[in-house]
């Protein structure tokens, strides 16, 4: 036993570690991509089961403008983080808002798809199978790019009020890693819901 | 190179000359706090509370399948009783009692002041609080208590269809949902923040082949929590969009598909048992090792060991359903993988072993529940053997035979590893030692109860009692068995009310214990017990696995041997 | 060798304790088998416990070595010193990595086998089929090729070795999960809605083996008992002859009848030549030709069907059949026509 606590103090050599923000968000994604993939399973296993109703191939159309921009807001969100390393605080928000605005034209283009879907095609997530599996799994998505794209909004609005500045680059690439994951799982349910399963 | 000068720790006189402050400040610092040592100790205490009501709840079946036919409680108050304790015992006990223990020694292990992430911490900790206390709500929703209430009684696994609104009306499937969903949020916010703060933390010197074994425990069950627990959240939003959106993902109406539950449901289900047996093998790491005098043996093949263990527990969750008619292709692949499971954690006991030949073993109360724990692992281990064979399980699948396994994992393995850690840590929580004595009544007499239910149990599962059953009948053969089980059970509460009064003599009464009580060697013992909030006055370096050992043997530290 | 019966016999002395009255004579204990699939099991079993009780006292004795031999001795000239810090072998450890190792791949090729042959089994031409649909909490009984529909109680053939007839259940549920356990017979098969299962049995001696549901279906998941009747080939005859007739017409119960076909009952029950074609609850035709009634859990007497015609929950709470509010003498009527239904 011994009374007096004593600290260890051994000599070492040059100490750096990750950053935690990087890998929070690296386990944050690990645990969002198995909710994901779980509803892509669903998905997958139900095609071709419904036992009435509208099919994929009837009702869905390759929302290929959407895509691209959701896609591209990867790269503009990109920029956004280059940019403040540097320090330019102009250019990341103009990329920042680049990629707000992207983020919103793809969100909008879904709703208006969802909107002729039910209103026309009679496809809800009642409807059928499809209808349950096509809707839950788009709208996870979905639901993703609007936390995504709250975030975003906020960082547009700290670097348009002048609070972020290069030494809060680090937080923005955690929040780009985040977006860049949200685009990665729609290249997955754009290629297995409008091409392999219709 | 070993140590140089070492550093008084002593420098915080706080603790020793404080005022006396109003016990609503009290109350405000724990409800706010985000130092991972409260926040710890609330898991803890938690989890202790849950677990009480939980036992009580086992005492009332077990009591009601005493006698064939019998009539303590209505087959409906039974089915809320096995379904409210298999839920409670998982997730609001078992979770996190092991990551209350996790978040208040990680950071003390690994020679941080905190977890990477406190604010997330407090987070995880009052949502999974909110969770269970939604799920006993529900006791009082719809009729309230007597009659059970709305408490959900669909089993802890919620098998599709019988979770359909068609079948379980109201509310009570909804309890059971959300209040496991929220837990689950929380446990992959604690799981997040444990691989964090593990991988970025870690003080100087402290390679990832430096860290104590219970460190790198926790970060490979962190790891499977993130993929385990994510699709149980996924199912549960499926099963809450069926009943209130009229979706058909379990609908078997409308071509859903029942088997699609349990896929998803085991994906997750079997990975969380190893959540929560691999913290106790982490507890062992620690425990065997100081009570035998000696290192552990094999470090490395206990690292990958586990991360064996957590990779391949991965691909068995189907071993939970050789009675489904999955055909005998998948059913082979899956007898295979479940046995093959069986080699590493095999390993683990063998390293154990070793570790204890030719040491010099005290058989403190910490102790001697460890050594519990090794000899009812290898029995849980064997009979998951036997029921991995899969023609087996078709017998016994589904029995008391299963019952009784998992059981000993549970309590005897888990459960026997956890007194062992609290027998261990308590003195560096609290500052005091728990009285060995008591710790010995303890022991006895839990084991004798454990025994005394859980061996038996075995027979009445061999003589084809299925499990789930509020009653029997008499023409069977299981009367005198269940019997004898339900009086084990009323000896290990005894055994359970000395540890409780252990835990609240010693607080007041047990003997000081200074910083390093056990003569240990690992980073947590280097500072005050209990420590000071910022945990170490400097913030430590280390050059080896046991850098207490290097300090208190610079003759001969690990450091030359690793 | 292995498969002896001696073992199993051994065994069940052991696990079973004959000091433990009757424990040997469980109607449904799995150590003594009645039909093939159950065979093959417990001799897989007899394997595998062996192995893994070797295993246990391998292990569990070098435990027990280790705690006596290595004990801290306080009056041990040494007891203050630390022993030797051993780190680890790397022999050693290869040795028992590569033990167990083996010690799976046998188990899992046995295993493989038992498997296979139990699920890939040829199906004799002799073979009887039999549907088993599950429902909450009641076993429906359908032998397509011999248009008979019953409840509750299966009749089988028994199988004579030299020219096999096993019995072939196709099996699905109408409403949650469930599972069929027979312990002496074979291992338990799932019934799933929307899914289709088959296992196969085959009683070697005549006589009622017990079992019931495994998997849990909701509140009377305990009383959905099974009963199987293997009969002799010249009962089973005798038993599809007279399953196949029409309900009996008994002219003095024609009171009761007329209460039956007025009230709800016909719109859960069927019984064979009347308007009674329910499909919600068990086919009555030949309700009193059986033992028992409510799947298995109530002995079949003229006063408990009263009893349970009046509040079926009386026997088991939670049942899905109503109270059909009888007053006495409607429900007297009824009864004595329910049990002229052989």
């Amino acid at each position: 036993m011994s009374d007096a606590a004593v600290i260890p103090q051994a000599s070492t050599e040059e100490w750096s570690l990750p950053s935690r923000g990087v890998v929070g968000m690296a386990c944050l994604i690990l645990a969002e991509a198995a909710i994901f993939i779980i509803f892509v399973v669903a998905y997958i296993f139900y095609i071709g089961k419904s036992l009435s109703g509208p099919t994929p191939r009837d009702v869905l159309e390759l929302p290929i403008f959407s895509s691209i921009c959701l896609l591209s807001s990867s790269f503009t969100v990109h920029k956004a983080e280059s940019a403040l390393h540097k320090g330019a605080r102009g250019a990341t928000s103009l990329w920042l808002a680049a990629t707000v605005l992207l983020g919103s034209i793809f969100l909008a283009a879904t709703g208006a798809e969802w909107y002729h879907l039910i209103k026309y095609d009679h496809l809800t997530i009642r409807t059928n199978l499809f209808g349950t599996t096509f809707y839950s799994l788009v709208g996870l998505h979905a639901t993703h790019v609007i936390i995504g794209l709250i975030m975003l909004s906020l960082a547009l609005g700290f670097s348009l009020g002048g609070q972020m500045t290069s030494k809060h680059y680090p937080r923005l690439q955690v929040l780009s890693l985040y977006w860049h994951f949200v685009d990665a799982v729609w290249v997955v349910v754009f290629t297995v819901v409008y091409v392999l399963g219709r | 190179m070993a140590t140089q000068t070492p550093v008084s720790a002593v420098v915080d006189q706080t603790t020793h000359t404080a005022p006396r402050r109003l016990w609503l400040e009290v109350l405000h610092e724990w409800v706010t706090t985000v130092d991972h040592k409260k926040i710890g100790l609330m898991y803890i205490a938690y989890a202790l509370i849950f677990l009480v009501i939980a036992g009580f709840e086992a005492i009332l079946m077990r009591i009601q399948l005493a006698l064939p036919n019998n009539h303590f409680v209505s087959p409906q108050v039974f089915n809320r009783l096995f379904t409210m304790h298999g839920t409670t015992m998982v997730f609001f006990v078992g979770m996190p009692i092991l990551f209350g223990f996790g978040n208040y020694l990680i950071p003390l292990m690994i020679g941080a002041r905190d977890m990477a992430f406190p604010r997330l911490n407090a987070f995880s900790f009052w949502i999974s609080a909110f969770g269970g206390t939604l799920l006993y709500f529900s006791y009082l929703g719809g009729d309230g208590l007597y009659g059970a209430g709305s408490a959900p009684d669909v089993g802890w696994w919620a098998y599709a269809p019988l979770t359909a609104h068609a079948f379980s009306p109201g509310h009570s499937t909804d309890y059971w949902t959300l209040s496991v969903l929220l837990s689950g949020v929380g446990t992959i916010g604690t799981a997040l923040n444990i691989v964090a703060t593990t991988i970025s933390m870690r003080c100087p010197g402290m390679k990832l082949n430096r860290m104590p074994l219970l460190v790198w425990i926790y970060l490979v069950t962190s790891m499977l929590v993130f993929v385990a627990v994510s699709p149980l959240t996924a199912a549960q939003i499926m099963l809450m969009l069926d009943r209130y959106l009229g979706s058909h993902f379990f609908d078997t109406q409308a071509g859903g598909s029942a088997v699609l539950w349990m896929h998803f449901f085991w994906i997750f289900g079997h990975p969380e048992v190893y959540v929560l047996v691999l913290p106790a093998f982490a507890f062992a790491n620690e425990i065997i090792p100081v009570f035998s005098r000696k290192a552990i043996f094999g470090y490395p093949a206990m690292v990958a060991a586990t991360v064996g263990i957590g990779f391949i527990s991965l691909s068995v969750w189907a071993h939970h359903m050789f009675t489904v008619g999955l055909g005998p292709g998948a059913n082979t692949f899956f007898v295979l993988a479940t046995m093959v499971i069986g080699v590493p954690t095999g390993i683990k006991i063998f390293n154990w072993l070793a570790t204890m030949w030719g040491g010099k073993i005290h058989f403190t109360a910490s102790m001697m529940f460890a050594i519990a724990f090794l000899f009812q692992f290898l029995i849980a281990g064997l009979t998951g053997i036997i029921l991995s064979a899969a023609p087996l399980d078709w017998q016994l699948g589904n029995s008391y035979f299963v019952v009784a396994h998992f059981h000993f994992v549970l309590v005897g393995a888990i459960l026997f590893m956890l007194f062992s850690a609290f027998y261990y840590w308590y003195p560096k929580m609290t500052g005091r030692m728990l009285s060995e004595r008591l710790g010995k009544w303890h022991f006895w007499i839990f084991l004798i109860g454990f025994h005394l239910t859980f061996d038996l149990m075995h027979i009445p599962g061999i003589l084809g009692m299925p499990r789930r059953i509020y009653t029997y009948e008499a023409d069977r053969g299981w009367t005198l068995l269940n019997m004898l089980v339900s009086t084990g059970a009323f000896i290990q509460t005894v055994g359970t009310l000395i540890f409780v009064f252990n835990m609240v003599w010693s607080y007041f009464r047990g003997a000081i214990a200074g910083a390093d009580p056990w003569d240990a060697w690992t980073l947590e013992w280097s500072t005050a017990s209990p420590p000071p909030a910022y945990n170490f006055a400097t913030i430590p370096s280390v050059a080896s696995r046991r850098p207490l050992w290097d300090l208190k043997h610079p003759e001969d530290p690990d450091s030359n041997y690793e | 060798m292995l498969f002896d019966p001696v073992w199993r016999d051994l065994a069940i002395q052991i696990i079973g304790g004959q000091s433990i009255v009757g424990l040997d004579q469980s109607p449904t204990s799995m150590l003594t088998p009645a039909g093939t699939p159950a065979q093959s099991v417990l001799g897989l079993s007899m394997l595998v416990l062996g192995i893994t009780t070797g295993i246990f006292l391998v292990v569990g004795g070098l435990l027990f070595f280790v705690l006596v031999r290595f004990r801290h001795r306080p009056s041990d000239v040494n007891a203050a010193q630390e022993p030797p810090q051993i780190y680890g072998s790397n022999q050693i450890e290869l040795s028992w990595t590569v033990i167990p190792v083996l010690i799976v791949v046998m188990l899992f090729l046995a295993t493989a086998r038992v498997v296979y042959s139990t699920e890939h089994a040829p199906k004799p031409e002799a073979a009887l089929d039999v549907t088993v649909i599950g429902h909450q909490f009641w076993w429906e009984y359908r032998y397509p090729k011999l248009g008979i529909v019953t409840a509750n109680e299966l009749h089988v053939p028994v199988s004579d070795p030299k020219h096999p007839t096993p019995t072939y259940l196709t099996m699905s549920s109408a409403d949650t999960d469930h599972s069929y356990w027979v312990p002496k017979l074979a291992g338990k098969m799932d019934l799933i809605p929307n899914k289709v299962n088959t296992m196969w049995i085959d009683p070697g001696t005549a006589g009622i083996y017990l079992g019931q549901c495994a998997q849990y279906c909701g509140t009377q998941h305990a009383k959905m008992l099974i009963r199987v009747y293997a009969d002799t080939p010249e009962q089973f005859a005798a038993w599809v002859a007279h399953q196949k007739q029409p309900a009996e017409q008994d002219a003095a119960a024609a009171e009761g009848r007329a209460v039956f076909e007025r009230n709800a009952c016909i719109s859960c029950h069927s019984i064979a030549g009347t308007v009674a074609t329910g499909h919600f609850g068990p086919d009555l035709t030949h309700l009193a030709s059986r033992d028992t009634f409510a799947s298995g859990s109530v002995p079949m007497t003229e006063s408990n069907l009263r009893t349970f015609v009046d509040n079926p929950a009386h026997y088991k709470p939670g049942v899905l059949m109503p109270p059909m509010h009888l007053n006495d003498h409607d429900l007297d009527a009824v009864t004595a026509y329910l049990v002229t239904l052989k």
